[in-house]
């Protein structure tokens, strides 16, 4: 039992979490298929998900699921299955590009590692967390009250997509029917 | 944790997938039964008395059947698009309260797998998450059938859950709570939500059907223009899980539809009942038979619901694909949305049931639209 | 609470493994006889016609956007409809949370229902009806012998 306990602790979860998470991630970038890669990136958010369920968020790792394991990642899936994209013709030299990333990704890096590095964590107080900081109500009360306006405004974002969305959609003239 | 602890989450687990696949197995006899009844004839009657093991021989020989991977699909999601289908239908069942709670040796333990506060949302990311096992079986087939079932399951899953979720959103107003337990709870007695949010329980069902592609949503797999939709290539025990999948699907909306809108394991007179039975054997006994009385309240308004789909599907002729996008875009969304402002308003006026105007306004247009409506000829007549 | 997550771990773990044994099971079991016509690509019997990958109209494409946008509203709810029915706000406030609650929603979802009048105005939720076509056969029998039957069933409804 003594086993088993240890098993399902919170410090060997977030480890195999972590694991499984940097390890789908990395299935993300490396596989060859872009449907492969979709697949690879729910998982990856599904993992994720979990990591908010040990910070006791539990309204936010459903949110992940829905929002982005369920809601984008079938819009992606949709783009990519059933819009048939065809392989592009490298326009420009794969070399070009190639040393382009890596030199963005060194910079990247580099500048991570450097801001890291400076930043200095708050001490953590167990005497002060308040594990109900992540439940649907606070944050109900929360974002109500005080962040009112951004929540508003974020309405006129989503209509903005919205009607970009439609036009982007647009019916042109000889269209097929599927 | 001890070992009591231990082997009671094993048999609550157990239990719960146990009573599921059980009630999918014999669904399948009973979706039978009840078309040869419909139809007027006997349905499965050879294996064994009334054709009660027909479930087991239909799973014997899906497990004897021949499987092949047609060479042009993609392998491994060919083999993956079955099994998400079935693990998503499989979790749904842990979050479902289906009973009050057991008394044994001074622990109370909940008739529930889990008891989630975030429940509800649970159900509708899982629920969200049930599209990919259609849509990656449909692409990794490789067939032309397949691919415009997995384009049709995609739309219109995506399309019917939007108004799903809202007519959830109706119900957690007035509850305050996304805790399935706490919505049963505040149903107690014949409180039961539908009697308040009858505009929400239509759209939720609907969603349901559209959510489960049972008929007249099952455009899918519709076999007079799809062959077999989605499924189409798929044999033996692969075929299997997507059909097993779907029965199940259907039998945890149902307990769903009887949690959020049908009082769950509450029935009329619980409290009477209650009482007779703690005065007749004692406190611990009563409350389990209680319980138990509770629980198959659940049950039968479940396996209700069941059946309602397969009388539904042997009622209503099935949607055209335009109809099926016009009632989720332009008929059920607005209407989710309509519902949720008249439950708010109802709620700070102190009327659980103002939602019913809606009900009287759309009664009374539909009657109007009837007698407006031109008589209907007949056909070679108008040629 | 995270051991209640621990137990959907757990049902996850269980629903995994039952799918597992039952594929393993039918593995041991079934015949493998695989031949070239076998694993041919349905095709309603014919000889299949090119690959099945084949470009949808993104009118497909722009429901899944509408979609995606509508599912996150719908998550912004979730939260308002837990609160906005709380006793304690309505009593701090005088009860003026409540229509305070339901007026910025409305304001919230007006905005975005303003998106999808624009889609619907504009057509892009309507979807190709089918026309039925009336079929001109060259018919010798009389029209109003259809008629004759057609009245004669029709009566004693």
């Amino acid at each position: 039992m003594e086993f088993i306990d240890r098993i399902f602790s919170t410090q060997s979860l977030f480890w195999f979490l972590s694991f499984l998470t940097i390890l789908s991630a990395l299935m993300v970038v490396t596989s060859k298929s872009p449907v492969y890669s979709v697949l690879y990136l729910i998982l990856t958010f599904f993992c994720l998900s979990g990591h908010y369920i040990i910070l006791n968020a539990q309204f936010l790792a459903f949110v992940n699921i829905i929002v982005y394991a369920g809601a984008i990642m079938v819009l992606f899936l949709f783009v990519i299955m059933f819009l048939n994209m065809k392989e592009d013709e490298a326009e420009t030299s794969p070399t070009l590009i190639r040393t382009l990333a890596t030199g963005t990704a060194i910079v990247l890096g580099v500048t991570l590692v450097l801001a890291f590095s400076t930043v200095k964590v708050a001490a953590f107080n167990p005497m002060a967390f308040d594990s109900q900081v992540g439940m649907v109500k606070n944050l109900g009360s929360v974002l109500f009250r005080e962040y009112l306006l951004p929540f508003e405004l974020a309405s006129v974002l989503f209509l903005i997509a919205m009607v970009g969305a439609v036009m982007l959609g647009r019916r042109e003239a000889g269209d097929r029917h599927f | 944790m001890d070992t009591a602890s231990w082997i009671i989450k094993a048999l609550i687990i157990v239990g719960v997938f146990a009573v599921t696949l059980l009630i999918a197995t014999y669904s399948t006899l009973a979706e039978r039964k009840i078309a040869g009844f419909m139809q007027d004839r006997l349905g499965p009657d050879r294996a064994g008395p009334f054709g009660v093991f027909q479930p087991l021989a239909d799973a014997v020989k899906m497990f004897f059947k021949e499987d092949f991977i047609p060479a042009q699909a993609n392998k491994w999601l060919f083999i993956a698009g079955p099994c998400l289908s079935m693990l998503t239908a499989l979790m749904t069942s842990a979050v479902i309260p289906f009973g009050d709670t057991i008394r044994y040796e001074e622990q109370t333990i909940a008739v529930q797998g889990v008891e989630l506060n975030v429940g509800i949302l649970y159900v509708f990311g899982i629920v969200s998450l049930g599209v990919y096992g259609l849509m990656i079986g449909g692409w990794a087939s490789n067939n032309k059938f397949s691919l415009l079932g997995a384009v049709r399951a995609a739309s219109q899953n995506i399309s019917y859950e939007i108004a799903l979720g809202l007519s959830i959103i109706a119900i957690i107003m007035s509850a305050g709570s996304l805790s399935l337990r706490d919505i049963v709870n505040q149903q107690h007695g014949f409180a039961w939500n539908i009697f308040y949010q009858p505009v929400g329980f239509i759209i939720f069902v609907t969603c349901a059907f559209a959510e489960c592609n049972r008929t007249p949503f099952d455009l899918p797999e519709c076999e007079t223009e799809l062959v077999g939709g989605y499924h189409t290539e798929y044999s033996s025990m692969k075929l299997g899980f997507y059909l097993f999948s779907e029965y199940i699907n259907m039998f945890i909306s149902s307990l769903v539809v009887s949690t959020l809108y049908l009082g769950g394991f509450n029935y009329p007179g619980m409290d009477w009942v209650y009482a007779k039975l703690t005065a007749l054997a004692g406190d611990t006994t009563g409350h389990n038979l209680a319980t138990l009385i509770g629980f198959l309240a659940l049950f039968f308004k479940g396996l209700f619901g069941v059946f309602f789909f397969m009388w539904v599907r042997w009622t209503v002729p099935r949607f055209r694909f335009d109809q099926l996008m016009d009632l989720g875009w332009k008929a059920l969304f607005p209407l989710a949305i309509l519902n949720i402002f008249f439950t708010g308003a109802g709620e700070m006026l102190g009327y659980h049931g103002f939602t019913w105007i809606i009900v009287g306004i759309m009664t009374i247009l539909a009657a109007t639209n009837a007698v407006k409506a031109p008589p209907r000829k007949m056909y070679p007549a108008d040629v | 609470m995270y051991s209640d997550f621990g137990q959907i771990l757990l049902f996850i773990i269980v629903a995994i493994a039952i799918i597992g044994a039952i594929l393993i099971a039918n593995k041991i079991i079934r015949p493998n006889l695989p031949n070239e016509e076998k694993l041919t690509t349905y095709e309603s019997g014919e000889d299949p016609v090119g690959n099945a990958n084949v470009q949808f109209n993104a009118r497909f494409y722009v429901v899944a956007l509408v979609f995606v946008l509508f599912e996150v509203e719908l998550l912004f709810l979730f939260p308002w409809a837990t609160v906005f029915g709380r006793p304690e706000l309505i009593a701090q406030t005088n009860g003026r949370w409540g229509w305070f609650a339901l007026g910025e929603m409305l304001i919230f979802v007006g905005i975005l229902s303003l998106g999808l009048a624009y889609a619907w105005v504009k057509g892009y939720l309507d979807w190709i009806r089918p026309e039925p076509k009336k079929p001109d056969y060259a018919l010798k029998i009389p029209k109003d012998l259809y008629q004759k039957i057609n009245q004669k069933y029709s009566t004693h409804r």
